[in-house]
């Protein structure tokens, strides 16, 4: 799908105070195009719940309920509960970050799956505590610098989205900031599904992951197509790749070598050649894992990338 | 209308279906664990229209009755203790979010040491998070402060959370013989403060610069003010409606003519109430003041009714460490600045279900107890 062919409705408005270049506000933007009016969105602390601005302002055009950190799921889940016994038809959706999602909201989140709420859970993916100023998360991947990780953390990510695969819930996707298209594709086929739905986007920061503003399409893009954050639905038991990573999977497309990827973003610039091979030796095992829980024929391609 | 033997928890349960909740979140904890054993029950017999959400967490449940009460319902949870403490960040939520929840605590120690049993640590501990807090003496009370919270709780000018309070396995655990009146009509309808409006859609609870906070905790403390003049409205028209006297603010018990009182909060009232009639027996003038309503503190109105006796006894079921008994510490400071303030006495008592006993009372007024902690087990 063309972005063109997005509607034209905006519900995250001009003016709001996130950065230039925000990954999370062009993935935002995007996923309330493919929502539509009738959206509650619940909102731990998070970097959106900076830049949808301050009282008695907002720069979000659907209604908005501002969560504690570790609750998102639950405040969602009651919402969810009363709008229902009231007859109101409405997309409960939580828009949390990494944050709020991997660490401190994780057992709200799991409880909340596991009951199969009816809800969808989004988390936008920084890799970072970037709202509270770059700090590491259980989402930072190995190597990368934070304000508390300052030669470079020392342990690789969890994976929320394999969890969620793991609970067994309706839908799960992975998504990315440098592919709006999939990412609508993806809510939209989301919203049609009944129960507990869980979408994991990739989010470039550039004053996180200290890269230029301009880059965070081409950096975003060069995560999945280095192998680095893989694209796949996850729907009736079945695991399928899309995009990018299908093709890579295919056989279609070589996967670019990690060094492309890390390059790019200042985090990155103090890894030796050991710590880049741990990355690499990390994306090959990874792969493997998920050619292995792919449920629409093999992967060509494991041998690649080892 | 015919009486049920029913705990406290029962009470509980048999008021939040009656007075028409609609959306109960909870996680299981002693002694508060049964309240929803009883409602699941309700629910899936069809005898309760209600949406259950048994979360993983006290916190979750905190949160689950405030999304669902944004949300335009009226919402329920019950808890104790460690649950209670676990869900403090949420009950600040609940107040600056303006969301009318009604909480049942049977109140219980904190650990470690595990201990199961009756005091009012974990309530009170929460004095300062903007709950209305209520503490009961039996389970007809608890039945009728269930409902009597929705109203006190969903009013206008109000529109606060309220924790409804009775010690743990005395009150929880105890059955007694409680009307179970229709509560439906008396609760009336919820009309919330914020709503989901997609044609008008507002933000709830973003940033609010210093320009505003203020006038946010103003608003909220105005509203506390407020309570205690619905408060009274309420008790009235409670009694109008059901012909049962349920204080709501506080019990006066043989006060009128006293020299001597006694102030409690709880079911240690029952035993204090004893040891009031056996010292009038001996010729003291001893009488009661009952704190039923703690939060917000009905200070004017306990001054006007304490302030022609002599001594005051406070004996409080908890303590702030590094200080004194709660309610002992606020009844004093109640009292500062009235030249007739009578001399006021305060008791630690009963901490982890330590029994407290008529005699305990009775000791303090007639001198035979010295320490402000009372431990010696009166058998």
């Amino acid at each position: 799908m063309r972005i063109s062919a997005m509607p034209e409705e905006e519900y995250l408005l001009e003016g709001n105070s996130a950065c230039h270049g925000c990954g999370s506000s062009m993935a935002l933007r995007t996923v309330l195009k493919a929502l539509g009016k009738n959206t509650v969105l619940v909102v731990p602390a998070s970097c959106t719940s900076v830049y949808q601005g301050m009282y008695p302002n907002s720069a979000i055009a659907v209604p908005v309920v501002n969560s504690a950190f570790a609750c998102s799921a639950a405040i969602a889940s009651g919402l969810k509960a009363s709008l229902e016994h009231k007859g109101m038809e409405a997309n409960v959706v939580v828009w949390a970050g990494d944050g709020g999602t991997y660490d401190i909201g994780l057992q709200a989140l799991s409880g909340a799956a596991e009951r199969n709420e009816d809800i969808i859970y989004i988390c936008y993916n920084n890799e970072i505590y970037s709202n509270t100023g770059i700090q590491r998360s259980s989402a930072t991947p190995f190597g990368a610098w934070t304000t508390t990780t300052v030669h470079g953390k020392r342990e690789h990510r969890k994976d929320v989205a394999e969890l969620m695969v793991a609970h067994g819930v309706p839908y799960v996707a992975t998504a990315s900031s440098g592919h709006l298209d999939d990412l609508y594709r993806k809510i939209r086929k989301a919203k049609s599904i009944e129960g507990f739905r869980y979408i994991e986007i990739l989010s470039p920061c550039p004053p996180g992951w200290k890269y230029s503003m301009e880059r965070t399409v081409e950096i975003a893009r060069l995560a999945v197509e280095t192998g680095m954050w893989i694209l796949y639905e996850y729907e009736n038991g079945i695991l399928k790749f899309t995009g990018v990573s299908k093709a890579i999977a295919d056989g279609k497309k070589r996967m670019k070598d990690v060094e492309e990827y890390l390059l790019l973003q200042g985090r990155f610039a103090h890894l030796n050649a050991e710590e880049i091979q741990e990355i690499r030796r990390y994306v090959a095992e990874k792969w493997r894992k998920f050619a292995g829980m792919r449920g629409d024929g093999h992967v060509v391609a494991a041998e690649f990338f080892v | 209308m015919k009486e049920l033997l029913l705990t406290g928890n029962q009470a509980v349960a048999h008021a939040v279906r009656n007075s028409g909740v609609e959306v109960v979140s909870a996680y299981p904890i002693t002694p508060s664990t049964p309240v929803v054993e009883e409602i699941a029950k309700m629910v899936e017999r069809g005898e309760m229209n209600a949406k259950l959400i048994l979360v993983e967490s006290e916190h979750s449940a905190m949160s689950a009755c405030i999304g669902a009460s944004l949300g335009g319902v009226r919402a329920f949870t019950a808890t104790s203790s460690h649950g209670l403490a676990y869900m403090h960040e949420m009950l600040h939520y609940a107040v600056n979010a303006r969301t009318p929840v009604v909480m049942a605590v049977a109140n219980r120690a904190i650990g470690p040491g595990w201990n199961i049993w009756a005091d009012l640590s974990d309530s009170m501990s929460q004095r300062d998070v903007g709950w209305i807090q209520l503490y009961c003496e039996s389970n007809q009370e608890i039945y009728d402060s269930i409902a009597m919270a929705y109203r006190v709780a969903e009013h206008e000018d109000v529109i606060l959370p309220v924790m409804v309070c009775y010690d743990g396995f005395v009150l929880s655990h105890t059955s007694m013989p409680v009307k179970p009146d229709d509560l439906r009509e008396f609760t009336g309808e919820y009309e919330p403060l914020w709503k989901v409006d997609f044609e008008n859609p507002e933000t709830h609870g973003n940033i609010l610069p210093p320009d505003y906070f203020m006038e946010l905790r103003y608003e909220i403390c105005r509203s506390h003010a407020a309570a205690l003049k619905i408060m009274e409205r309420v008790e009235r028209e409670f009694y109008e409606t059901f012909s049962r006297r349920t204080p709501l603010i506080f019990e006066s018990y043989r006060l009128d003519d006293a020299d001597v009182a006694i102030v409690t909060a709880g079911a240690i009232s029952s035993e204090a109430k004893i040891a009031v009639d056996s010292l009038r027996e001996k010729g003291v003038r001893a009488g009661l003041l009952r704190i039923r309503c703690f939060r917000p503190l009905p200070s004017h109105r306990i001054v006007q009714a304490l302030r022609d006796v002599e001594r005051v006894y406070v004996f409080d079921r908890s303590v702030s460490v590094g200080s004194e008994g709660q309610i002992f510490q606020e009844l004093r400071s109640a009292f500062y600045g009235f030249q007739s303030s009578p001399e006021i006495c305060g008791y630690v008592v009963g901490l982890g279900g330590r029994d407290v006993t008529s005699e305990i009372f009775e000791n303090a007024v007639t001198g035979r107890i010295n320490s402000e902690w009372v431990m010696e087990v009166v058998v």
